[in-house]
């Protein structure tokens, strides 16, 4: 069993790129998420603003995400600017999971009953405090089956940023099997490795669950 | 010099979609009155209701909260939201579908207008919730969230939280329409209740005991036309039209 002892011996290596993935994962999901609840609070307004990014969503949405992480790093120097692997990876992250998390947001929020909205009008609420105290609590209390899903889509998306260089666990993997030509092992490592992120994920989406349980949004 | 009106209608008029649901309606609700609206369904009732907190845009008439004009500036422009829902936080709305907001306890919902539109501090509207709880009976339930409850309950927190803002009047759509029989009582013994205490109220119903019985006005409402407006005893024992006359037959 040389190979493993090789992996072994290789584990830092491994760590690093579980840790890069973790950091990466955890970082891109908030900002997505973040921006994501934002762009539904921006579209609850009719106005040109809310037509362009209804637009921006579905490009987004429409884009394979290697293809959005390539733009950034490859054809943002042509710009002028020159980000590093990791920036523009975490960055196309952020902007391609925020258009899902917006779209998911969005197909909630058309059909949250137009009473309770209605109610807070009536008690003097508006636009911004309505949004992220009466009409966004539900929307994500409602959509965290879909929004968990996202959590994993973009878990999984961290591992096309080895393409563009950044050192997560991927590109850890990577490294070890062709320097010592153990593919199997490399891989099954890893694969070991993002399956414990997504349990663990999945584990804290389920206590989340009884959020929605506890309020008769959900049945546990 | 005459007190100002908790709610004055001059002239309201509208239109969905061409056909006129509310024609030149004029109503003046003074202080700690109970005004009761009937009217058979698609009469233009809860339109009428809607329009005085502006849920509903009228297409011609003015009106007024307590002396403040809604929906409409001193240009004699459309209201920017500010100000608009600084005037609807004076008027409190009780749904015939409660509304409730099902993320927070029942506490938690009489709490939030007071807390994020007035700006007030928690622990001063938490003890003014617990008592409004407490005056409808609700009390018992401050910590359960909304799906929990019966209807009847829902809608006796859903008065809570409109007197939680301390309106210059309540709005009630059908309060008791979704009811089932046996809990139409509760909610009608709670607003008999606020109505001896002297709160003003505006009350769309079918509940005609309750009309007579608390009702300082009562008023018709027949194919968007005010057409009846008297005190309740009159109303009910010697009505001026033909058209009121056959409501109360066929309700009786």
């Amino acid at each position: 069993m040389t190979e493993w002892s090789i992996i072994w011996e290789a584990r830092g290596a491994f760590l690093n790129g579980a840790l890069n993935t973790l950091i990466l994962f955890i970082l891109s999901v908030l900002a997505a998420f973040a921006i994501g609840c934002f762009t539904v609070y921006l579209l609850e307004a009719r106005n040109a603003l809310s037509t362009v990014l209804r637009w921006a969503i579905n490009l987004m949405r429409m884009l394979p995400f290697l293809v959005l992480a390539y733009l950034l790093y490859y054809g943002l120097p042509s710009l002028g600017v020159k980000p590093s692997a990791w920036g523009a990876g975490l960055v196309a992250l952020a902007i391609y999971h925020a258009a899902y998390f917006a779209e998911i947001l969005r197909g909630a929020r058309i059909v949250l009953p137009a009473g309770q909205i209605e109610a807070a009008k009536a008690h003097g609420f508006r636009s911004a405090r309505l949004y992220w105290r009466i009409i966004l609590p539900q929307l994500v209390i409602r959509t965290r089956p879909l929004l968990g899903n996202q959590l994993i889509y973009a878990l999984k998306d961290t591992a096309f940023l080895t393409i563009i260089t950044v050192q997560e666990l991927t590109a850890a993997a990577n490294s070890v099997q062709a320097t010592y030509f153990i593919p199997t092992e490399a891989f099954i490592v890893v694969i070991a490795l993002y399956w414990v992120i997504s349990i663990c994920l999945e584990l804290a989406l389920k206590w989340a669950g009884r959020f929605g349980a506890k309020r008769g949004f959900e049945h546990a | 010099m005459p007190e100002v009106p908790a709610v004055q209608i001059d002239s309201l008029s509208k239109s969905f979609d061409g056909v006129e649901v509310l024609r030149d309606i004029s109503l003046t609700v003074n202080k700690g009155e109970v005004v009761s609206v009937l009217g058979s369904s698609g009469s233009g009732k809860s339109t009428l209701l809607r329009c005085i907190n502006w849920l509903e845009e009228p297409d011609r008439g003015v009106i007024h909260i307590a002396g403040e004009r809604i929906g409409v500036d001193a240009h004699g422009k459309r209201m920017n939201n500010r100000d608009l829902a600084a005037i609807r936080a004076r008027t409190g709305m009780v749904f015939q579908s409660f509304n409730l907001w099902p993320h927070l306890t029942v506490l938690q919902n009489v709490m939030e207008s007071p807390v994020q539109v007035k700006r007030m501090r928690k622990d001063e509207a938490r003890a003014i919730a617990e008592a409004l709880l407490e005056k409808v009976g609700m009390e018992h339930k401050a910590d359960a969230y909304p799906y929990t409850l019966s209807g009847g309950q829902k809608q006796r927190v859903a008065i809570a939280r409109a007197l939680a803002m301390s309106p210059e009047v309540i709005l009630f759509d059908e309060p008791t329409s979704a009811l089932d029989p046996e809990r139409v009582g509760e909610v009608l013994t709670v607003m008999k209740n606020l109505s001896s205490e002297g709160y003003t109220m505006i009350v769309v119903t079918h509940e005609m005991e309750f009309a007579r019985a608390v009702s300082d006005q009562v008023v018709f409402l027949e194919k968007g036309l005010l057409i009846e407006k008297s005190a309740p005893e009159k109303f009910f024992t010697n009505p001026e039209t033909e058209r009121v006359r056959k409501f109360l037959e066929l309700s009786a």
